[in-house]
């Protein structure tokens, strides 16, 4: 099992699954904030709504539901 | 039959930056005025489709004149304006990126100097500072630091506040007066023409050419990027007649996102994406800037520049009428140049002296030796 870092805590994903699937599976339902404060989570799955995006080993705007978990990634919400 | 609710003193058409304004100035001048669109939403032409750059450029004497007297212009206007009309003075930054190009970076800081306009030449290690993510190995680059940037339709909104606005597509313009393809008609004192690269319709002798332009817009990445940055051989890019070209140009906006430009082709009238062009774009901003390629872009678009055959906008009366007068023909400069556009608009039509001359953008003027 993949483990992860969100947010400087320690997540365990399941193996083959999406960014978002493993963030979600681990109650995580904010992925981002909007611009007027709102909480964001992923939305269509696909690559097509844009809600889902995460930093990624200091990235921004990665699609979290277009990127399969990896050991040792480091995401911010 | 005279109606006074259909009579202005000034009848403009077109809710652009260089519409807008212009009604403004004429509003603020006591006269009674209103503005014909046939969009939603006014400043959805070039106005809504350019990158808002407000710069000096130097490419003639003239248009020096009108660039540097708008920009002060715009400087006045700045504190006025409300938030969401993005106005930002974060500077131009001209690479160059061969000796070559670093000779015209002197050549230009010599004659913005001796005009009186702040420059800061920069060498290969001073752009690299500057903005970080331009690659390494560049020759160097001439500062601007007056130029700002701005998103236009908020600014044509704010300018166009309390002035009548009609709405319809204008099928006729005399001096007297418009006509709408309803039917309906307007009577003025005066008319005048501010619908950009759509001049053509209504006064087809005038030279005025659509040149297409492609631009895309990223996510949000703050700090990215600190000034507007275009490379010099954008120059030789937006003079070229004949062949489609592309030059590297991207700005920074309040909000984060950057955009991304430039493409230049005429005689193309069809508003879709060119892919071709606008990945060549993309290819030659990448050369200039490395980590675009990996940010994420959410929209392209097209636009088109009015363009003339000297690169100059034509403002004043319309040859051969008594009060039909033309603002048109602002190429890739509408929104730099909008402010003092509509103060030379104003001086001619109300007989006032002008701050500069006005008779490099007369539209009686002769082209030929540009043919």
């Amino acid at each position: 099992m993949p483990e992860i870092r969100v947010d400087g805590m320690l997540v365990n994903a399941a193996e083959g699954v999406s960014l978002a699937v493993a963030l979600l599976s681990a109650g995580r339902t904010r992925f981002r904030t909007s611009l007027s404060g709102e909480p964001r989570a992923a939305v269509c799955g696909m690559g097509v709504c844009m809600e889902c995006r995460v930093t990624i080993d200091g990235q921004p705007h990665r699609l979290a539901c277009q990127v399969q978990v990896r050991e040792g990634i480091e995401v911010r919400t | 039959m005279f109606d006074a609710i259909h009579s202005f003193d000034v009848i403009l058409v077109g809710a652009g930056i260089v519409g807008a304004a212009c009604a403004r100035e004429l509003a603020d001048s006591g006269l009674k005025v209103a503005v014909c669109h046939d969009s939603d939403t006014v400043g959805a032409g070039a106005t809504a489709a350019g990158m808002g750059h407000i710069a000096v450029m130097d490419d003639s004497d003239a248009q020096f004149a009108l660039t540097n007297y708008s920009q002060s212009l715009w400087w006045e206007l700045a504190g006025t304006l409300p938030p969401e009309a993005e106005f930002a003075g974060c500077g131009s930054l001209w690479v160059a990126a061969d000796d070559e190009e670093m000779a015209e970076v002197h050549r230009k800081s010599e004659y913005y100097s001796a005009r009186g306009v702040a420059v800061d030449v920069l060498d290969s290690g001073g752009v690299a500072k500057a903005e970080p993510n331009l690659r390494r190995g560049l020759a160097g680059g001439l500062r601007l630091p007056a130029d700002a940037v701005s998103y236009a339709p908020a600014v044509a909104r704010k300018l166009l506040t309390g002035i009548q606005l009609l709405r319809g597509r204008v099928v006729s313009a005399t001096s007297d007066g418009i006509e709408f393809a309803s039917g309906e008609s307007y009577f003025a004192g005066a008319v005048v023409l501010a619908t950009g690269a759509d001049l053509p319709r209504l006064a087809p002798e005038l030279p005025v050419r659509p040149r297409k332009g492609h631009l895309l817009i990223t996510d949000r990445y703050p700090g990215y990027l600190n000034h507007q940055i275009i490379e010099l051989g954008y120059l030789k890019s937006a003079h070229s007649e004949d062949a489609d070209s592309v030059a590297f140009n991207v700005q920074p906006r309040v909000t984060g996102q950057l955009l991304i430009g430039s493409s230049r082709q005429l005689g193309v009238d069809h508003a879709d994406i060119d892919h071709a062009i606008l990945r060549r774009m993309l290819a030659r901003a990448v050369e200039y800037m490395p980590g675009l390629a990996s940010l994420n872009g959410i929209r392209a678009w097209t636009g088109f520049r009015a363009s003339t055959p000297d690169n100059l906008p034509l403002i004043g009366l319309r040859p051969g009428h008594r009060s039909l007068y033309v603002a048109s023909g602002h190429e890739g400069l509408g929104i730099s140049t909008s402010l003092g556009t509509a103060k030379l608009l104003a001086d001619a039509m109300l007989g006032r002296p002008s701050a500069i001359p006005r008779e490099p953008y007369d539209p009686s003027r002769s082209f030929n030796h540009h043919a």
